[in-house]
């Protein structure tokens, strides 16, 4: 679980966000929407502590987040970046295996039980074909899942995701996240998750969060949060929806 | 697919690299105790351990007093000089460093000097020792902001300390006369010839304490390569850990130039055969690292005495021997040694 009050940051003097608060419940597919620049990235970022905040508490599974060494942090919360551009080039297996680090003692290496779990994954994933190449001659999308594997490799409680649809086609990112809602539903994982597409949100959230310059302008059900109205005001833009049944699809109207 | 030789699964898959590195001190160690300006045969090998200890004949002393402590020495020096290598390549995330980048050697030069032209009474080892430590001292102090230490600054703060100490150096150069200048710069090439057992001991539990740390965490340094955000949501104390591998990497480095002088390029081109072998896992660049380094400096100080009738600095030989062969395996797929 995730509880965030109160929280504002400022990066260089700038206002990111403000006065944010909100919660993200185990079992659920916690989804936060809103235009480039609205502070999406940073919020995840400080939820992972990579940015300290100047005001306001996280709580993460009733641990305040100020108080979780970096190690425990990382056995609790993994965090699947935007983008990653490594140096050298180890092989997806190695940068899965990296998941176990917060696992293995510190001057220990990883044994038989850390490369299972791994293997698991890459079997979950269904990385087998990628498992032995070099991690820095696979596609943008690729890499996308071999993050996600070595952040299930942390066995976290909590994950997030930033735009994990990135550079993935169609079918990658109906994979993608139908995966990480299974995981969120069947092993009762808090999954945050950022996204631009608001059909996708409207698909796979339980719960969604619209953040504009740094404020939740709205959050509850998909249902609820999600109209032509919402996404007009949150991205400037005229939309419209069509409705089949219990399905509903957003569009951009042309000017 | 195109498929590269080495490229994808041969990358991880090379087991005959593998033990072809983990062995070679063995031969090396083989033979270098038998060549050079006292050659000793297979045979009178064989002599001297059938008739046990205790000879005190002259090719005992050549075996054990003259030859065995330098191919000790050169082993130690060849593993601390890689594996400190490896480890800054790995933390700075740059495979173009080495532990001189921080103003190691240009400490080390200092130290030597001032030892030589105006402390007679200060060993030349021991100034070499505290000088390049403080060098690379004052290269971390410079680049500590706000409590973290970026890539950037270490490496500009390391050259505007070798900057400052060779320009000292240069100073010690010109007042000093010829006979001490003579002495300095010899040291500086870098050369095997004043090792004994002192030197060993002197340095070696510098060498192995260091490399020992960094053996232990060396899977550690593949997270820590992954850069700063990515090592924290891994669990690193990032700041912490690269002090941790700095320090070891920079004693161990120091330790073995305070006996050696500079032997350069050592520390920059093993780690990078090797990656080139046997693909970028640290888990496996270290220790083969520290057993290809130990093999290159024992063949390199091996031709250094017996190539000519002197004794050329094995600082010139590791440089003359390693640039054509680097070059080469460059051509061939050194970029798959970092990343394209």
């Amino acid at each position: 679980m995730i509880a965030v009050d109160d929280l504002s940051v400022q990066l260089n003097g700038q206002p990111i966000l403000h006065q944010v608060s909100l919660k993200a419940q185990p079992g659920e597919v916690t989804v936060l929407l809103g235009p480039n620049g609205s502070g999406k990235t940073t919020l995840l970022l400080c939820l992972s502590a990579q940015i300290p905040p100047q005001e306001g508490r996280i709580v993460l599974d009733e641990q305040p987040l100020v108080e979780l060494k970096t190690r425990d942090l990382a056995r609790l919360l993994a965090i699947v970046p935007q983008e990653h551009h490594p140096v050298f080039p180890y092989t997806v297996r190695e940068v899965m295996l990296l998941g176990r680090l917060s696992r293995v003692g510190f001057w220990s290496q990883p044994g038989a039980r850390d490369r299972a779990v791994v293997t698991e994954i890459i079997d979950l994933l269904g990385i087998n074909h990628l498992a032995d190449k070099p991690y820095t001659r696979i596609s943008g999308g690729e890499r996308q899942l071999a993050l996600l594997g070595r952040c299930l490799a942390q066995e976290p409680q909590v994950l997030l995701l930033d735009e994990p649809t990135n550079h993935l086609d169609f079918r990658n990112q109906v994979m993608i996240l139908q995966l990480i809602r299974e995981l969120a539903h069947q092993q009762g994982l808090t999954v945050l998750l950022t996204l631009h597409d608001p059909n996708l949100a409207l698909v796979f959230a339980d719960h969604v969060i619209l953040l504009a310059a740094g404020k939740i302008v709205a959050q509850g059900r998909p249902a609820d949060v999600i109209g032509p109205e919402t996404m007009a005001r949150l991205y400037g833009l005229e939309v419209g929806m069509v409705c089949q049944g219990e399905q509903r699809l957003l569009y951009p109207k042309l000017l | 697919m195109f498929r590269h030789p080495l490229r994808g699964d041969a990358v991880t898959r090379r087991p005959w690299a593998y033990w072809l590195l983990l062995l070679s001190p063995l031969a090396a160690f083989l033979v270098a105790m038998q060549v050079g300006a006292y050659p000793v045969s297979w045979r009178a090998w064989w002599h001297l351990l059938a008739s046990g200890h205790g000879q005190a004949g002259q090719l005992h002393a050549i075996i054990f007093d003259i030859r065995l402590p330098r191919i000790v020495l050169g082993m130690l020096v060849g593993v601390g000089l890689s594996a400190s290598g490896a480890t800054l390549q790995a933390v700075f995330r740059n495979p173009l460093v080495d532990a001189y980048i921080m103003g190691l050697s240009a400490g080390a030069a200092f130290g030597c000097a001032i030892a030589v032209g105006f402390i007679p009474a200060l060993p030349i080892q021991i100034g070499a020792f505290v000088f390049s430590l403080i060098a690379a001292f004052l290269a971390f102090t410079l680049a500590r902001t706000r409590r973290e230490v970026p890539t950037l600054s270490l490496i500009l703060s390391g050259v505007v300390v070798s900057a400052f100490f060779t320009a000292l150096v240069s100073i010690v150069k010109f007042l000093v006369d010829p006979m001490k200048l003579a002495s300095i710069v010899f040291w500086l090439m870098g050369s095997l010839s004043q090792a004994d057992w002192r030197a060993v001991g002197q340095a070696g539990p510098w060498i192995l304490a260091g490399s020992l740390l960094i053996w232990l965490g060396r899977w550690r340094l593949n997270a820590m390569s992954m850069g700063d955000v990515e090592a924290r949501a891994l669990g690193v104390d990032v700041g912490r850990e690269r002090g941790l591998f700095i320090l070891a990497a920079a004693v161990t480095v120091a330790a073995a130039v305070s006996v050696t002088g500079i032997i350069g390029w050592v520390g920059l081109m093993i780690p990078h055969i090797v990656r080139m072998l046997v693909g970028p896992d640290h888990r496996r660049v270290i220790p083969l690292s520290m057993a290809a380094g130990a093999s290159f400096m024992v063949l390199s100080d091996t031709a250094a005495r017996t190539m000519v009738g002197g004794e050329i600095p094995v600082g010139i030989i590791t440089t003359l021997f390693g640039a054509p062969f680097f070059i080469y395996l460059l051509k061939r797929g050194g970029a798959e040694s970092w990343s394209l």
